[in-house]
Order: structure tokens, then sequence, then C-alpha cells
């Protein structure tokens, strides 16, 4: 009995990990900065074959994955300078754009790395409870999600940047007139959010094929975590990201994967006619009230 | 005779195709309280824009105590001291009292910030409700705390847009006391664009009247009396 609880409490602690891993690097880039990224599955593929790739050449997996992140924020960084900059304030261009960057990304990596890469095997073996028999990775990869939480709060709430960070979001003209390196604030947020990219990536690579187009397997969910949680990142993606996964994880145990997916999908479209600018917008007319 | 803190010359500036400053000059020596006043659409809120750098000029030259500031950023001209008080207040909504202030302090580090406490004593208020998001202000609060996010960076000039728009009586009095005496304690410069009678008959020193989008008359020292301003004003 103890182990069927215990197993709802993993299945659950897996996808709210998954979806706020996935999400976590699109809430600053879409929720805050309103760029549609459609490239951020690809930042999520760059974490994934550098860790690979690094691993491969003998660094151990933490260092390795320290490499996927830190790869994907430069990336991050560098794309910002060069297309994202004339993007902001134009969200529908801002979609096209990272379309094709998008596009760029999967198939240059089809042509240049194939169209299979060399796999990491998940490292730190299981553990039992009652009948079953879980891994302890998935158990890290839920600590590493409460992780990111808790450092995208810090950064953006209690640091001297996230103060200029929002103060630029909500008003980039006047933030300017105050004396804030806008520019430089808009490249930093941007590599910040493709480097949490890249962390999810590189946390994921131990557990999937190493394919081009692994993006796509993150990007749905991590755009519906970031609509469900609303405009405001911090308190938004944390509680999205909870109720999508007890819907999620709740239809997986009892009709499968698929049901799982189509009633989170389902669950989203609800969620988002009810409450139309998300969790956040909803827990802060509450409190305002 | 002493070195000007913001000289402006044949400045000229416009919106996508259309030409809104034809050439303004103007001189503000340090310490002094200018009005910049005139008719609805005549250019003064352009220039203050134009003179924070938010706009660019397209010709003529901007200089701030002695250097040429034409082509700097916003965000360069406001840490070599330029304070920026814009129409509409344009305080971040979604930040609180305390964090929009933060914003204003950051760039006072490098030349030494007004502390937040002596902010206070001018605006008492901004102490008591600075845990409140700022959206949720009065425009009158909104106003005060933009003044103030301003004057945390310790701003030898500042440019203030129609501090009295939208706001009752009592506030702008209570603003218009402490410009004044922000000027005496810190000997801050004030350029401000008003169309309040009152307002400017209270603290302006000398006056600049734009029309068309050049300056089309100066009120010199001794000269801001009612009869002299409403000319302009209702011309």
């Amino acid at each position: 009995m103890s182990g069927d609880l215990f197993s709802y409490v993993y299945q659950f602690a897996d996808v709210f990990a998954f979806l706020v891993l996935s999400a976590a690097g699109l809430a600053i880039i879409f929720g805050m900065m309103g760029i549609i990224n459609m490239a951020h599955g690809e930042f999520i593929m760059c974490g994934v074959y550098v860790t690979s790739a690094t691993y491969h050449m003998g660094l151990p997996l933490v260092l390795a994955q320290a490499c996927g992140t830190a790869a994907a924020g430069l990336v991050g960084v560098v794309l910002e300078y060069l297309v994202i900059r004339p993007l902001y304030a134009r969200p529908l261009d801002s979609l096209l754009v990272t379309l094709g960057v998008s596009l760029i990304a999967t198939q240059g990596t089809l042509v240049i790395l194939g169209s299979t890469f060399p796999g990491i095997g998940t490292p730190l073996g299981s553990f039992d409870v009652g009948v079953y028999t879980f891994s302890t990775y998935r158990m890290v990869l839920f600590a590493a999600a409460i992780g990111v939480l808790g450092f995208v709060y810090v950064l953006f709430m209690r640091t001297g940047f996230g103060v200029q960070a929002r103060a630029t979001m909500q008003n980039a003209a006047m933030a300017r007139a105050l004396g804030v390196p806008t520019s430089r604030i808009y490249a930093l947020s941007f590599g910040i959010g493709a480097a949490l990219a890249g962390l999810c990536g590189a946390l994921y690579a131990p557990t999937m094929n190493l394919i081009p187009t692994m993006g796509a397997g993150f990007i749905v969910e991590a755009f519906v975590t970031v609509v469900v949680g609303g405009a405001s990142v911090l308190l938004g993606t944390a509680p999205a990201a909870a109720v999508l996964a007890i819907i999620r994880s709740g239809l997986n145990a009892w009709y499968g994967q698929v049901i799982g997916q189509i009633g989170l999908l389902i669950a989203v479209i609800l969620i988002v006619r009810v409450l139309p600018s998300g969790f956040s917008g909803w827990l802060a007319r509450r409190s305002a009230s | 005779m002493p070195m000007p803190i913001l000289e402006v010359a044949g400045l000229c500036a416009r919106y996508e195709a259309t030409p809104v400053l034809r050439g303004v000059d103007l001189v503000v020596q340090k310490g002094e309280i200018v009005a910049l006043i005139g008719r609805n659409g005549v250019g003064k809120t352009t220039m203050m824009r134009c003179l924070i750098g938010l706009l660019a000029a397209e010709s003529g030259t901007i200089a701030y105590q002695g250097r040429d500031v034409t082509r700097l950023g916003a965000d360069g001209r406001a840490r070599l001291g330029i304070g920026y008080i814009p129409q509409g207040r344009e305080v971040f909504p979604r930040m609180t009292v305390e964090e929009n202030l933060r914003v204003g302090e950051m760039i006072g580090r490098q030349r030494g910030a007004v502390d937040r406490s002596r902010v206070f004593t001018y605006f008492p208020i901004l102490e008591e409700r600075r845990r409140q998001l700022a959206g949720t202000l009065s425009g009158g609060q909104q106003q005060i705390l933009a003044i103030g996010r301003a004057l945390v960076g310790n701003p030898a000039l500042i440019l203030l847009d129609e501090p009295s728009e939208g706001i009752q009586p009592s506030i702008v009095q209570m603003i218009c006391r402490v410009l004044r005496a922000i000027r005496d304690d810190l000997g801050t410069t004030i350029l401000f664009v008003e169309q309040n009678l009152d307002t400017i008959l209270t603290i302006a020193e000398r006056g600049y009247v734009m029309e068309k989008g050049r300056i089309a008359a100066e009120i010199p020292r001794g000269d801001i009396s009612q009869s002299n301003v409403r000319k302009h004003l209702l011309l």
C-alpha cells in the first residue's frame, strides 16, 4: 500500500520536475520578455548534445551538465545580440524569427551530426518502496526543479539585477532614463533563460535518446506551463506546474500516457478559458482585493 | 558668469516624418528653477524626451555641464546626473514603492546617492506605502514616487514634465514646496514643463515660452508674473 501511495507521489514529482525544468527558461524569455521563443526546444537540445559530447570526451557527468548549461546560455546571448534585439514588443515577428532559428538548428544538427548521437546511461541506480522500483535520478531531477524555482525567485526578487530586470521588462524607456543599461539587461536575461533551457536539457540528457528533433518533446509542455502560469513568472510557474502535474500524473496512472497527454491539453484549454491571465493573474487579483 | 548646467543650441527632432522641434535654443544655469511653458502640441514633452535622450536629436547640440551629450543614450545621461520625471509618472506598476526607489538609487551610487531617509522626510507617504505596489497608488502618490525615484539618484539636473497634471491642488502645493526645498538643500537644478499657472508662479524663477517647436520668448528673472505668464499660456 505504501508502495502505491509513494508511486503516485513519485509520478507527480516526475511530471512536476519535467514541467518546471522545461518551462523555467521560457518563463523568463516568453513570460517576462515577451519573445515567443519557438527555438526554446533547440536551446534544450543544445544542452543535451553538449552535455553528451563533453561527457563522452571524459568529463564527469556534473561538469558535462555545467558545460551544456553554459553552452546554451552563450548561444542565447549571441542570438539575442544578432537577431532577437529588434523584436522586443513585436511578439508575432519574434515567433517567426525563432521558428526559423529552430528549423535551422534542427536541420543543421541533422546534417552535421546525423540522426542519432551517443547517449548517456541514467546514473545513480534505483531504490525500492514496497513492491515497486524507482529511479533515484528522477528524485534528483525533482530536487533540481525546486532548486531552479528558488534560484529564479531569488535572482529576480532579491538582487539588484532582478530589480533592474523587472523594471526593464515593465517599462524599458523609463528604466533607461533612470540609468539602467537596458541592452545589457535584455542580453543577460535572455542568456539566463537560454541557460535554464540548457540546464533542462543537461539534466534530462541521461534519460533520453539523442535525436535532432528532441526539442519538440519539451516545447509543448514548456509553453502550456508558462501560459497557465500567466505573466508573473515568479508567482505562476510553480502552481501551474503543480496543478498540471496532478492532472497528468493522475491520468497517466489510471488511463495511460496518451490519455495523460490529451487530458493535460484539455485541462490547459479549460484553465485558460476560466483564468485568461493565468494563475499569477488570478493570484494577483485575489491579493489586491 | 557661471558655467551653464544645460546649454541647448539649434535642437531639431522629429516623430516619424513630423518635425516637432525646429531649432530650440535655451540655457539653464546651475541651481535655477526654469519653466518651459506653451500651449498643447508645441513640443514641450518632445523637448524633455530629447533632453534625456529617449528621442534622438536630428541636429543641434545638447551640452550638459560643458560636455556634449547629444549622441549619448538615455542611460548614459542619467548616469551623468540628469534625472527625468516623465509626463504620466511612469512608475513601475508591478513593483513596490521601495523597489521603484531602488531602481533610482542604483545610478546614484557612483556619485553618492541621496539617502533614502532624506527622501522619506520630504515625502513621508513613500515610507508609509513602501511595500505597496506602485500601480495601486493614486495619481498624486505616483507623482510623488516618480519624483522620489529621480531624487534618490542624486541628480544635478531634474527634468520634470507637467508635475501638476491630473493631481489635486493640495498635493500640487506640497510638491511645489518640496521641489523648492530640494533646490535649496541640495542645489539641484530644475527644468520643468507646466501649464498650470499657480505652479509656474509658485516655483519658477525664469521661463521659456515655446511655440511651434521653437523658443518664442524668454521670461527673465523677476518677470514671472500672473499677467506675463497668462499671456503666453492663453495666446
